[in-house]
C-alpha cells in the first residue's frame, strides 16, 4: 500500500475483482493468488478464457498460480525491484511506452531540483549516523507562481523522464540474471509479453500480495510496479491497475479507519509534537494544487479533519478551541509500530497491552523475543473468539513453547468475543467495497462483542475519572456516546456515524438547502470546515444515506457486461469501482479502445460504465489530471519526499541475505541493505550471516489454511494436519533429507522442526556465480488448535521492518537446514 | 436482516414464497424428489447472509442456522454455503470458506471470561465484571502515572506510551470506528493492525 499511495495518491486495490477478467495480460508476482485468494483466482482464469489473457507468474517457487501460468519463471526472494528496474530500462530504451499516457497523465515533464542526486546507491542527503536522509533536494523546482516548472519536450537533463532513464540505465538484463537468478532469456521473453500492452487498448494487471510488502523495501517494490504500470498506460483502465490483494477480511477497513499509530480515520495524519500550532497543521496537510487547475483533493483536508473532531467531541469540539486540537495524542516517532513497540516492552517500558483478536506471539518476528517481551508486562488483555498462543505465552509447551510459568509475573486477562456469524456489520473486501452482513447466531457461552468489551471499559473509566480524578481525562468524559444502548452500541448507529450527518441546515453557494440538521451526508462534498457537519471517517461519507444502507445492496446487474456491477454493496470513495478512471479515457475524452470504454465525456458531462473518479462537469478541453489525489494531477515516477528512501526505488538486499554485499554497489558498504531502515542494536545482534545460515528462506501460506486460526478448525486441519518445509531436490540429497523425515530450521534466533516436503517446486538459482538454495515455509500451526501442534515459524524470523511501513521481512532471511 | 429461504430460484414464486418453509416449496418446485434430501436437511432452516471471514476476496456466503428466535430456542448454525448471488463469488468458496463452519463451532472457542494471576500456570474463570473492573484499574493506574502531557522540549502531547493495543483486522468497521475512537481518546499511540505486519 505505502507504496501506491506516493506514486498515484491513494494507498489502495486500484481496481477489482471482477475486473481482472478485463486484463489482456495477468502478472502475478510477490503473491499465489491462486493459494491465497483461490475464489477470486478464477477471474483471472475468465480473464484466460474471455480476453485469451495470458499469466506470467514470479516466484521463488513454483506455485500453484504458477502451475496455470502461461509463463512461470522463479526469482530469488527480495529482488524484485531488479527485475521491474530491468523492465523500465528495456521499456524506455526500446521506446515501448504508451506515450500519449505517459505524457498527459504522468509527471515526466516536471524538472526536479539542480541540488538532487544519486551517487553509488546513496541518494542526496544521507545521514548514516542516523540512517535518515535529509529530504530536500528531493523535490521540483518552482516559478514565481509556486508552480513546478516543466519541459514538455522531455529534453531538459533535470525532468523526471530523463532522471528516470538516467537512474534504471543500470538495470540491464545481466545485472537481473547476476541478482535475481532467471537467465536472461526468460527475462526477455516476460519483458516483451509485457511490453505488448504498451499499446492503447491492451491491459496488463498485475497482482500482488505479501510477497512484495514484507520486505524491507517492500513500499518501493509496490511502487517500481505501479510505475511499470504508468509506463504502459495501464492504470485506471479496466483489466489494469496495481491490484493489492489484502490478507485478511477486514484489512483495508482498519486501515482506512486508521487504526495504526500515526493514522485518523480516512488517511488523515496525527500531529507530530513539533505541530504545535492549528492552523500550521492543516496547512501542511491541505495540499494545494502544484499545476494551475488541478484538484489535488486533500486541499480540503480541513472539511475531514473538523467533522471527525465534530464526531468524537461533539459540543465539545469549537472553532475557538481549534475543535480540541490539542487532545490530539501528538508523535515524536514517526511509527509506534509493533516492532518498535516490541522493543520497548521488551526493554521493561510498556506495562499493558491489548490484543483484540490479534495472536502477536504467532505472527510478530522473533517469537523468542516477543515471548521475553510480554513476561515483561504488568498486564496483558487477549479478546478473542479462540484460545490463541499469545494468550498461553506463560504455559509450558515443552519445547513448542519452553517457558517457566513461575517466573512470569503477567496477570493476563482472556476475554472471549463473537466472531462474524455473531454480529451486524461490515467489512472492506480488497476491492474497497464495503458489503454488510448479519448476525445469524448468538456466541457461544458468555462471549461478548467487542463493542460492548470497549464500552465497557470506557465506562469504568469514566467513572473513575469522575470520582478520583486523574491524568487529562477530558478528550475520555466528552466522547460523544448517543447509542441507543450505550453499553452495547449498535453497528447500524455506528455506521451512521462514519457516515456522516448535518448538525444544522447546510446550503450551497447559492442559499438552496443541501440538507437540513440531523439528516445523513449523500457524500464527502457535503462536509464543511464550519463546524456544521460530522463525519467520523470522510471516505465513507456516502455509506448510509437517507436513502439507508448503501453497504448492504444486492444489485448484482452488470449493464455494460464488463463486470461493474454498481448495485452491489458499496466501494470507497463514491461508489467508484475503478480507481483514476478519467485515465481510461484519451485526454480528449474518448476511449482508448472499444474493449476499454469506462468512463467518457459526452459533451456534456462525464459517464460510463462506472462513477467518475473525476469532477464529473470537467470538460477535457480544461485539461485537468486524472489522479486527484495529487498535487501534480498526474502520477508519479519521482516520489519526491514521500518515501524513506529516495525518489526512485532502488535495490537494497535482504537484511539477511545469502550473497556478499549488493551488486549494484559492490563498493558501497552503507547501500548494501535499505540505507533508511531502522534497525535496533538488540535486533540487529540476531541477524545471522550466510556462513552459518547458508539457506534463502521465505514463508508463505496455504490455500487450506487461514493464519493461526484454521488449525482450529477440523475440516483444514484434516486437509493439512502438521507442519512442513519445503526443501529442493538438490538441496536435499546434498544434505541427506528424504521427504517425509524431520528437519530441524534454524535461523540466529531460534529453530524450528518439521517434516521435509522434497519438492521440485523449488531449485536452486545461480546468483553471481553462486548456487543459492531457498527453503519455503509455511507459517501455519501453532502449540494451540486441533491441528498437530508445531513450532511457530516466527521463530525464525528478523525484526527488521520496511523504512516507511515496518512491515516485517518475513519472506527474505537465512537458515540452516540439518536432518534429525 | 434475516430471510426465510431466500435462495434466488424461489423468488419466482413470488411473495408467498417468502414465508414459506423449503419443505412447502418442495410442493412446487420441478424435480423435488431428487432434490428432496438436501431440502429436507435445510428445512425449516433460516437463512443469514454474510461474508467469509477469512481473506480479502470477500465472498458472500449463506448461513442456515435452526431456531425461531423465541426465547427459549436457541439459533444453531449448521450448515454453510456459497452466496450464488455474489458477483465475485458466484456461489463458490474455497476450502477455507466452505469449512469455516468448524471455526465457528471450533472447541477452542471461548465461552467465558479468565484471568491468568502473575506467576501461576492455570486460567481462573471470573465473571465479566470482576474482569472489566479489574482491566479498568490496571488501565488507570497505568494512564494516570505514566501519561505525557509534555515531551522533554516542553511540546503538549497528551499521550500514554505505556499501554498498547493491537486491533483485528476482521472485525467489522463499526468495531474498528469505535474501537479508534477509544483508543486514541485514551492517547495511545502503539495502536497497530495487521495492516503492517
Ligand atoms: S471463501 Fe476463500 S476465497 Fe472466499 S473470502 Fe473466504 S477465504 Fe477468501
Amino acid at each position: 500500500m505505502a507504496g501506491l499511495a506516493p506514486t498515484y495518491g491513494r494507498g489502495a486495490m486500484t481496481n477489482h475483482w471482477v475486473d481482472i477478467s478485463n486484463a489482456n495480460l495477468v502478472l502475478s508476482m510477490g503473491g499465489n493468488s491462486a493459494e491465497a485468494h483461490p475464489v477470486g483466482f478464477r477471474w483471472v482464469m475468465e480473464a484466460k478464457e474471455k480476453n485469451n489473457a495470458k499469466l506470467i507468474s514470479i516466484d521463488p517457487r513454483y506455485t500453484r498460480t504458477g502451475a496455470v501460468a502461461d509463463y512461470e519463471v522463479n526469482i530469488r526472494t527480495g529482488t524484485d525491484i531488479v527485475f521491474l528496474g530491468g523492465l523500465i530500462n528495456f521499456l524506455l530504451e526500446t521506446d515501448q511506452i504508451q506515450h500519449e499516457y505517459v505524457r498527459a497523465y504522468t509527471d515526466v515533464s516536471l524538472i526536479v531540483k539542480e541540488e538532487f542526486g544519486f551517487h553509488d546507491g546513496l541518494f542526496t542527503g544521507y545521514n548514516p549516523d542516523e540512517n535518515t536522509y535529509d529530504k530536500s533536494s528531493w523535490s521540483y523546482e518552482f516559478d514565481d507562481q509556486g508552480y513546478v516548472k516543466r519541459d514538455d519536450t522531455l529534453q531538459h537533463p533535470r525532468c523526471v523522464y530523463q532522471l528516470m532513464r538516467q537512474h534504471y540505465s543500470r538495470y540491464t538484463i545481466d545485472m537481473v540474471e547476476n541478482v535475481c537468478g532467471i537467465p536472461s532469456q526468460n527475462v526477455q521473453e516476460v519483458w516483451n509479453m509485457i511490453a505488448e500492452t504498451a499499446v492503447p487498448d491492451k491491459t496488463m494487471t498485475i497482482l500482488y500480495a505479501l510477497g512484495w510488502t514484507q520486505h524491507s523495501i517492500g513500499a518501493q517494490i509496490i511502487r517500481t510496479g505501479a510505475m511499470v504500470q504508468l509506463l504502459l498506460g495501464n492504470t485506471g483502465l479496466p483489466g489494469g491497475g496495481v491490484n493489492a490483494l489484502r490478507g485478511h477480511s477486514n484489512i483495508q477497513g482498519l486501515t482506512d479507519l486508521g487504526l495504526l499509530s500515526n493514522l485518523l480515520p480516512g488517511y488523515m495524519r496525527l500531529p507530530s509534537a513539533e505541530e504545535q500550532d492549528y492552523q500550521g497543521y492543516i496547512k501542511k496537510r491541505a495540499k494545494q494544487p502544484l499545476l494551475p487547475g488541478e484538484v489535488s483533493y486533500w486541499k480540503f483536508y480541513e472539511r475531514f479533519h473538523v467533522s471527525l473532531m465534530k464526531a468524537w467531541y461533539g459540543d465539545a469540539a469549537q472553532a475557538d478551541n481549534n475543535w480540541c486540537y490539542d487532545w490530539l495524542p501528538k508523535l515524536t516517532e514517526p511509527l509506534y509500530d509493533v516492532i518498535y513497540t516490541f522493543e520497548r516492552m521488551h526493554k521493561g517500558k510498556l506495562t499493558g497491552y491489548f490484543c483484540q483478536g490479534f495472536n502477536p506471539l504467532a505472527s510478530f518476528p522473533d517469537k523468542n523475543k516477543t515471548s521475553e517481551a510480554l513476561a515483561k508486562l504488568k498486564y496483558l488483555v487477549v479478546m478473542d473468539p479462540l484460545a490463541v498462543e499469545t494468550a498461553e505465552f506463560w504455559k509450558n509447551y515443552g519445547e513448542l513453547n519452553d517457558v517457566d510459568s513461575s517466573q512470569i509475573q503477567t496477570e493476563v486477562f482472556r476475554l472471549p468475543t463473537t466472531c462474524f456469524a455473531e454480529d451486524d456489520g461490515s467489512i472492506v473486501n480488497s476491492a474497497r467495497w464495503l458489503q454488510w452482513h448479519w448476525k445469524a447466531a448468538p456466541p457461544p457461552g458468555e462471549a461478548r462483542p467487542d463493542v460492548s468489551i470497549m464500552a465497557g471499559l470506557l465506562h469504568r473509566l469514566q467513572r473513575m475519572y469522575r470520582e478520583e480524578g486523574g491524568a487529562f481525562p477530558d478528550p475520555i468524559l466528552n466522547l460523544t456516546w448517543q447509542y441507543s444502548n450505550p453499553e452495547d452500541p449498535g453497528a447500524e448507529e455506528l455506521a451512521m456515524e462514519y457516515n456522516g450527518r448535518a448538525l444544522t441546515d447546510i446550503y450551497d453557494s447559492n442559499r438552496n438547502i443541501r440538507r437540513r440538521k440531523g439528516e445523513l451526508l449523500d457524500d464527502f462534498g457535503m462536509l464543511q470546515a464550519d463546524g456544521s457537519t460530522s463525519c467520523g471517517c470522510w471516505i465513507y461519507a456516502g455509506a448510509w444515506t437517507e436513502d439507508g444502507n448503501q453497504m448492504a445492496r444486492r444489485d448484482n446487474a452488470d449493464p455494460f457486461g464488463i463486470g461493474m456491477t454498481l448495485g452491489w454493496a458499496w466501494a470507497w470513495p463514491m461508489n467508484r469501482r475503478i480507481l483514476y478512471n478519467r485515465a481510461a479515457a484519451r485526454p480528449d475524452g474518448t476511449p482508448w479502445g472499444p474493449e476499454k470504454r469506462l468512463v467518457w465525456w459526452n459533451g456534456h458531462r462525464w459517464v460510463g460504465a462506472d462513477i467518475p473518479d473525476f469532477p464529473d462537469a470537467s470538460p477535457p478541453s480544461a485539461g485537468v489530471g486524472p489522479f486527484i489525489m495529487n498535487q501534480e494531477g498526474v502520477g508519479h515516477f519521482f516520489g519526491g519526499s514521500m518515501m524513506m528512501e529516495g525518489p526512485f526505488p532502488e535495490h537494497y538486499e535482504p537484511f539477511e541475505s545469502p550473497i556478499v554485499g549488493n551488486p549494484l554497489h559492490p563498493n558501497n558498504p552503507q547501500a548494501v541493505n535499505n540505507p533508511a531502515a531502522r534497525v535496533f542494536p538488540d535486533d540487529r545482534a540476531r541477524f545471522g550471516t550466510a556462513k552459518e545460515f547458508p539457506y534463502a528462506a521465505t514463508t508463505y501460506r496455504l490455500t487450506e489454511h487461514f493464519h493461526f486460526w484454521t488449525t482450529h478448525a477440523k475440516l483444514n486441519s484434516i486437509m493439512q494436519p502438521q507442519k512442513f518445509v519445503e526443501i529442493g531436490e538438490s538441496l536435499a540429497n546434498e544434505l541427506g533429507i528424504k521427504e517425509g523425515n524431520k528437519v530441524r530450521v534454524s535461523s540466529k534466533r531460534g529453530y524450528i522442526e518439521a517434516v521435509a516436503v522434497v519438492t521440485k517446486r523449488i531449485k536452486p538459482l545461480q546468483i553471481t556465480g553462486q548456487t543459492v538454495h531457498q527453503v519455503g515455509i509455511p507459517i501455519h500451526w501453532g502449540f494451540k488448535g486441533v491441528a498437530k501442534h508445531g513450532f511457530l515459524t516466527n521463530t525464525l524470523t528478523p525484526a527488521v521492518g520496511d523504512a516507511n511501513t515496518q512491515t516485517p521481512e518475513f519472506k527474505s532471511f537465512l537458515v540452516n537446514v540439518e536432518k534429525i | 436482516m434475516t430471510l426465510q429461504v431466500t435462495r434466488r430460484q424461489f423468488f419466482k414464486l413470488g411473495a408467498a414464497g417468502m414465508a414459506t418453509s423449503s419443505m412447502a416449496m418442495m410442493g412446487f418446485a420441478p424435480d423435488a424428489a431428487q432434490a428432496s434430501i438436501r431440502h429436507f436437511k435445510l428445512t425449516g432452516a433460516k437463512i443469514t447472509r454474510n461474508i467469509c471471514t477469512y481473506c480479502s476476496v470477500g465472498c458472500g456466503m449463506l448461513l442456515y442456522s435452526r431456531g425461531d428466535g423465541s426465547i427459549n430456542s436457541t439459533d444453531d448454525i449448521y450448515h454453510v454455503e456459497g452466496d450464488p448471488d455474489h458477483p465475485v463469488s458466484r456461489g463458490s468458496l474455497c476450502p477455507k470458506g466452505a469449512g469455516v463452519l468448524d471455526f465457528i463451532k471450533s472447541e477452542s472457542r471461548l465461552s467465558h471470561p479468565e484471568v491468568r494471576e502473575p506467576g501461576s500456570s492455570e486460567w481462573k474463570r471470573i465473571s465479566w465484571d470482576d474482569a472489566l473492573d479489574r482491566i479498568a484499574r490496571h488501565m488507570k493506574d497505568d494512564r494516570d502515572a505514566n501519561f505525557e502531557t509534555h515531551d522533554e522540549n516542553g511540546n503538549l502531547v497528551n499521550r500514554w506510551l505505556s499501554t498498547g493495543f493491537l486491533a483485528a483486522s476482521a472485525t467489522t468497521n463499526e468495531t474498528a470506528y469505535l474501537t479508534h475512537k477509544i483508543v486514541r481518546n485514551l492517547g495511545i499511540l502503539s495502536f497497530d493492525n495487521q495492516a503492517r505486519v
